[in-house]
């Protein structure tokens, strides 16, 4: 067995323990930043430990926002980016679904027809369609607005196959029981799949909402004003390429601020994951 | 008086594939009717066209009087057993038994009353919060039943609910559904390929094959008088013995056109005198089954190699290889045609 020795024992721990440094330090050091004046920040050497600035330094930034980016607060730019998130996960998981459920549980014309467009839509990212839908979002005045942050990234092949293949898994006679029990197309839905559904959404869901939330390319073309801007966006603005232009401090909160939701959807959310992997049934 | 009749009952594939062909049964009221056949005889089909799953291609389904053939599985008044129970995975036993009738408007209290009552007569009170998986394959068969009974529908069906269980609870679980099935007195079709579930079940039997009724009566009759080689073959284990009547000594005129004769293992005797017009083989001894109250002898015959199985009662002390003299009395042979038909 690999890890037997006692040298093989120190030297995994001291490959691990590297990896976690230098992934954690970047970490550490932009939380170590975020509370020191920005001049301090930039002026070498670099401090290591926690400075006196914590307070001012976040609410500086909470609610008065970075200078160079017209004043705009970083609680503002959290709002867009967790309403971006959230209405790209949710409407990503409402939209798959259902058509999901349509395509396995129903038998209409063109089934299989429709079942190919979903999936040959996966060979399209939003990179490759980004002029033409860009184009439609301006002719439908959506710039700048949550709709148009939110729509054209509302589809999901992805999820969609997912939902299919689990229903797929749904046995028959279970289908054929709801059916003798009274339950409408609606009420299966409702009654059976969702609640057997769970933990499937709850995996998307953590999937999607940090896919969303670090959604970068979409938001930076369809946002031109400074309040409408999401958190990933608005970093990227307030570095400018003159060092001294920066509020480094600032910029330090608004990272943390901008990592600390995903990392609380995770931790969150992997409770309700690992229990619904736990209760796995058939 | 809900008694359920098929009337050229009918089910042909899109792909011209004919999984019934033709099947008429009329189940009186109250009347527990098995259909038993080999698997793909079109027997499962048919109860599944019963309960509203699988279109009728030609053909009448009636349940008490009214046709069905277009009404919905929700509205004909039906309750299924499952072969997997198809219990719903995520719903408490409470649940599972009380969708039904929520789906149905029934009150509140009357669906604690039902659910209760159900889960009294099938000893599940005390499980009624838990949810399927923490239950044995026994007690998921009784929920299962427990969600077909509070419905009191006109029509239980049951779709070889048995099969997933050992064979110590099936036995158990075989007594159980009888005395339920008579105690709620409600008109029931059961599909199972086993024949001792069928025989020991039906008040009506039914034998298919190949989409086809062979024979349909009381089970002891059919036992006595199979209607033909595969009915015969099919009831009663082990199955009967078949032989050509040219490869045996009769002592007994052999009815015309006769091609096939059978004897069941049970009819056989080793030794004394068959009487007037009986059946005498000579067969050489392959082997001994003892099953503790009775031996079953597996035998072939020198001539024509057929193989016959022939019923000891206790324990039979012989070698492979003895050579035996098989009799049986005249009035337990059976006769059948080429075709395959009783005579």
């Amino acid at each position: 067995m690999i890890g037997d020795s006692r040298w093989g024992i120190r030297l995994a721990h001291a490959i691990l323990i590297l990896g976690i440094l230098i992934v954690a330090f970047p970490l550490y050091y932009v939380f170590i930043a975020s509370t020191h004046a920005g001049p301090d920040i930039v002026r070498p050497p670099m401090p290591l430990t926690p400075g006196g600035r914590f307070i001012e330094n976040y609410r500086a930034a909470f609610f008065e926002g970075a200078a160079n980016l017209g004043g705009v607060p970083v609680w503002r730019l959290l709002l867009n980016t967790a309403i971006m998130a959230l209405g790209i996960a949710v409407g990503k998981i409402v939209i798959s679904i259902t058509s999901a459920y349509a395509i396995v549980f129903f038998r209409f014309p063109g089934r299989m027809v429709f079942f190919w467009i979903i999936f040959v839509t996966l060979m399209l990212p939003v990179e490759v369609r980004i002029l033409p839908t860009y184009k439609v979002m301006v002719d439908l005045k959506l710039i700048d607005t949550y709709t148009g942050l939110i729509l054209p990234l509302i589809a999901s092949a992805t999820a969609t196959l997912l939902f299919r293949q689990f229903f797929l898994t749904i046995p028959g006679e279970l289908v054929e029981a709801a059916r003798i029990d009274g339950a409408g197309p609606f009420k299966f839905f409702k009654d059976i799949l969702l609640p057997l559904s769970k933990s499937n959404i709850a995996a998307l869901f953590v999937i999607l909402f940090i896919y969303g939330w670090t959604q970068y390319l979409w938001p930076l073309l369809m946002t031109n004003q400074a309040e409408m801007n999401t958190i990933v966006i608005a970093l990227r603005k307030m570095v400018s390429f003159v060092d001294h232009g920066t509020p480094w401090h600032i910029v330090m909160v608004t990272c943390v601020l901008a990592i600390l939701p995903p990392v609380l959807v995770v931790v969150l959310m992997q409770r309700a994951f690992v229990r619904g992997l736990v209760e796995t049934e058939k | 008086m809900a008694e359920v009749d098929l009337k050229a009952v009918r089910k042909r594939y899109p792909n011209g594939m004919e999984a019934v062909k033709g099947v008429s049964i009329a189940i009186p009221d109250k009347a527990l009717c098995v259909l038993v056949g080999p698997s793909g005889c079109g027997k499962s089909t048919l109860l599944r066209m019963v309960a509203g799953l699988e279109t009728i291609s030609e053909g009448e389904i009636s349940i008490e009087g009214r046709v069905v053939n277009q009404v919905s599985p929700t509205d004909r008044d039906i309750a299924m057993v499952f072969q997997n129970y198809a219990l719903y995975p995520h719903m408490k036993v409470y649940d599972n038994m009380a969708y039904g009738l929520r789906n149905r408007g029934t009150p509140k209290a009357e669906i604690d009353r039902r659910v209760r009552e159900a889960a009294a007569t099938l000893e599940l009170g005390h499980l009624l919060d838990r949810r399927p998986r923490e239950l044995s394959g026994g007690q998921r068969q009784r929920v299962a039943m427990g969600r077909a009974i509070v419905r009191q529908p006109k029509v239980f069906l049951f779709d070889e609910p048995l099969s997933n269980l050992d064979a110590k609870l099936r036995g158990q679980m075989r007594v159980e559904i009888k005395r339920l099935q008579r105690e709620l007195g409600v008109t029931s079709l059961y599909v199972t390929h086993d024949q001792l579930e069928a025989m020991t079940l039906a008040d009506l039997l039914v034998v298919m094959n190949a989409g086809e009724v062979e024979q349909a009566g009381d089970p002891l009759e059919i036992y006595e008088k199979p209607a033909s080689i595969f009915v015969a073959g099919f009831i009663g284990a082990p199955p009967m013995n078949l032989i050509d009547p040219a490869s045996a000594e009769l002592s007994g005129p052999i009815p015309a056109g006769a091609a096939k004769l059978g004897f069941r293992p049970e009819d056989a005797i080793l030794d004394g005198f068959a009487s007037e017009g009986g059946l005498k083989i000579r067969a050489i001894l392959d082997g001994v089954e003892p099953v503790g109250a009775e031996s079953y002898l597996h035998a072939h015959a020198p001539a024509g190699g057929a193989r016959m199985i022939v019923r000891t009662a206790g324990r039979a002390r012989m070698e492979p290889g003895t050579e035996l003299e098989i009799r049986a009395p005249a009035e337990k042979l059976h006769w059948f045609d080429a075709a395959g038909r009783r005579i």
